[in-house]
């Protein structure tokens, strides 16, 4: 395995409206500022997450490619998931040995449409389409299912939000409160609010790696794995696919400094934290999380984007990054950034 | 809040008035998107058509249901052998919509359920109409509710309902009654304003209202005795429910200890907020007008306050109750 580092990171100032901007103006900012934070202008590969029914117009992500400038041309690709899956593509290509970085991006504007409703063209359009199962009723199901403390998940939302207003890129968020509920067990602060926002991430390997970035966060491990999809076939209340991706990332290797979960209702941080089998110590979304800023597309890159900024500052030695696509925790990505190489740790351990 | 749908689907309005540029757009395929079903999918809603629900067994003999073409566990193709299960089955875990949205089965609130129907090893996810969330719990059970006229889709069955386990039994039936001779004279002196007891010589005791017999040594009561209209609370109750006697909710229905009498007798409260009520409260009746009187304790609106200093009950209660 070549090490593959995440050598800068950006992500815009998260909107909870629609501030008039399009998808590639919304983006064109944080290419800038990885570009900046690189000084590389071109890229060996370039891939991005971003999912059409966001805007509802077909092949939307290939006018991100504005936000480029993709002349002469360059080697791409894309995911309909979010750009933490473009992430493993990309980091999957960089292992060939040819090319040295790579450009990972990824964007959503959920505001333009409505996002519970627009998750329900994902679900199989046989069994669950149909019913008009829509997003926070699935999600409800599988909060039932876990049965969770009321109590620990208000304090997890409060956590979260408060984490969410120390950080500029995160909504300022009141703490919860209320007794109504949105789809029984879960209530309106339960749910990830509604988000505008994009994130860009840069991979390097090798050399290069240590050039971009003094202590560049490293790869350790990354892995994704899926369950069933209809969510009858599965045990809602556990997370097999991110318990078998977290083992084959080798997360209980080390000490976990920080956890950033792709946590898109509350419930999801106590069943993602015991399938990822995080020591007590680990802190959890210091960014605030989903629960705080949620731009659909970009959530899950963000999240391996602010584990990798906490080793990039030195904050942190090792820390865990989780994405999630798919109704119900479907299919999960977990990935370790360390400040020391891969191939270095390996060495040490003979 | 995390639902609102975007002022564009809606109203096209900012805070600022309606935008000029803001365009709605709509993303369908008109007449909806042709799908082939395949054969184990066409198969589930072939059945479901004539009102059946069929699963399929894997090789390791589970009931997938609804069916798959491969088993989720080994990824090997599922055994052609289909089998009927339900129509009911049991509750698994469940989420209430309290809201519910356009494109959702049922337009009252309802239950999104996932159902282990009898005989299947998986679940099935779809709607129940329980009328409250009260009524959902783990491990009810339900059965489909069809549509009238099934075409072959998941939305042939309309939803399931809980099976019955309850019945309304209305019981109905009317008497003629009279109080009876000693009640008759209870009654023929309240409507003279008088409360009448009756005294057991031999066991020194005065019980109102007035009785022929005594209830202790079962001798004759032969002598009457007038009791006062006043006396003391000994016990209370605050009720919450309406009664048709009393004036309002809550009204409170004590044991009045009449001066002169060894029984209490209950009756109404009122005068008086029913938080104020209290054990040792001297109370008298309020009488209605004497031209309003009747044979009947409807004579007496309630007992009221005195205002006079309470009675220790720690004592033993006034008029020297054994």
């Amino acid at each position: 395995m070549r090490d593959v580092a995440v050598v800068a990171f950006a992500q815009t100032a998260h909107s909870g409206h629609d501030t008039g901007l399009t998808e590639a103006e919304t983006l064109h900012p944080v290419i800038e500022e990885v570009r900046r934070a690189t000084g590389l202008s071109r890229f060996g590969f370039t891939c991005s997450g971003s999912c059409d029914y966001l805007a509802g117009a077909p092949f939307s992500f290939v006018s991100a490619l504005d936000a480029l400038g993709a002349w002469p041309p360059i080697s791409e690709s894309h995911v309909e998931m979010d750009a933490a899956f473009a992430l493993y593509e990309a980091w999957v290509r960089l292992q060939h040995g040819d090319i040295d970085s790579a450009l990972v991006y990824g964007f959503g504007k959920s505001s333009t449409g409505d996002l519970r409703e627009v998750m329900t063209l994902q679900l199989d359009p046989y069994y669950l389409a149909p019913l008009g199962l829509d997003q926070v009723s699935y999600a409800a199901l599988q909060a039932a299912a876990l049965g969770g403390d009321r109590a620990e998940l208000d304090e997890i939302v409060r956590r979260s939000r408060a984490d969410g207003r120390a950080n500029p890129h995160a909504l300022d968020l009141p703490d919860p409160s209320g007794t109504e509920y949105e789809v029984e067990p879960l209530r309106p602060y339960d749910i990830a609010p509604i988000t505008d926002g994009a994130a860009a991430v840069v991979l390097a390997a090798g050399d290069l790696a240590r050039e971009l970035a003094e202590t560049p966060a490293y790869i350790g491990g990354i892995a994704h794995r899926i369950e069933p999809h209809y969510l009858g076939m599965r045990d809602l209340s556990r997370s097999p696919s991110a318990a078998d991706a977290a083992r084959a990332a080798g997360v209980g290797k080390g000490p976990v400094d920080v956890a950033e979960l792709h946590v898109q209702f509350s419930h999801e941080e106590p069943m993602l934290r015991a399938a990822l089998d995080l020591p007590e110590d680990t802190v959890i979304n210091p960014s605030g999380g989903p629960l705080a800023a949620n731009p659909v597309m970009a959530a899950g890159l963000i999240r391996l984007g602010e584990a990798a900024r906490r080793i990039l500052d030195g904050r942190a030695r090792r820390a865990v990054a989780h994405a999630t696509s798919g109704p119900c925790l479907q299919q999960n990505l977990v990935a370790v950034l360390e400040s020391a190489p891969p191939s270095e740790e390996g060495a040490r351990r003979g | 809040m995390p639902s609102d749908p975007p002022s564009a689907l809606s109203a096209g309005t900012t805070a600022a008035g309606p935008d000029p540029l803001e365009a709605r757009h709509v993303l369908e395929f008109p007449g909806g998107y042709t799908r082939s079903t395949g054969p184990v999918i066409g198969r589930f809603l072939t059945e479901l058509r004539d009102r059946r629900i069929v699963g399929v067994r894997t090789a390791g003999a589970r009931v997938l249901v609804p069916p798959l073409e491969y088993d989720p566990d080994t990824g090997e193709a599922v055994t052609g052998e289909y089998v009927e299960v339900g129509p009911a089955g049991t509750v698994q875990a469940w989420a209430w919509v309290r809201a519910p949205r356009a494109g959702h089965p049922l337009d009252r609130p309802f239950a999104w359920a996932t159902i282990r129907l009898d005989g299947a090893d998986t679940s099935l996810v779809h709607a129940v109409d329980a009328g409250a969330a009260k009524a959902m719990r783990p491990g009810l059970r339900v059965r489909p509710r069809w549509r009238e006229r099934p075409s072959g889709n998941i939305t042939d069955i309309e939803c399931f309902v809980p099976e019955v386990t309850m019945i309304n039994a209305p019981v109905r039936a009317e008497y003629r009654v009279r109080p009876g001779a000693a009640l008759t004279r209870f009654f023929t002196k309240i409507k003279d304003g008088v409360i009448l007891g009756g005294r057991c010589a031999t066991c020194d005791q005065v019980y109102v209202p007035y009785r022929t017999s005594c209830p202790s040594c079962g001798v004759l009561i032969q002598e009457e005795r007038e009791v006062a209209d006043t006396g003391t609370v000994t016990t209370f109750a605050i009720n919450n429910l309406p009664d048709p006697r009393a004036p309002e909710v809550p009204f409170v229905s004590a044991y009045i200890m009449l001066d002169g009498a060894d029984i209490p007798m209950i009756a109404l409260v009122g005068g008086v907020p029913a938080h104020e009520v209290r054990q040792g409260m001297r109370v008298r009746a309020v009488w209605v007008p004497p031209e309003e009187r009747t044979m009947s304790m409807a004579n007496i609106r309630w007992f009221a306050p005195t205002g006079e200093p309470d009675v220790d009950l720690s004592a033993g209660v006034p008029g020297g109750g054994v």
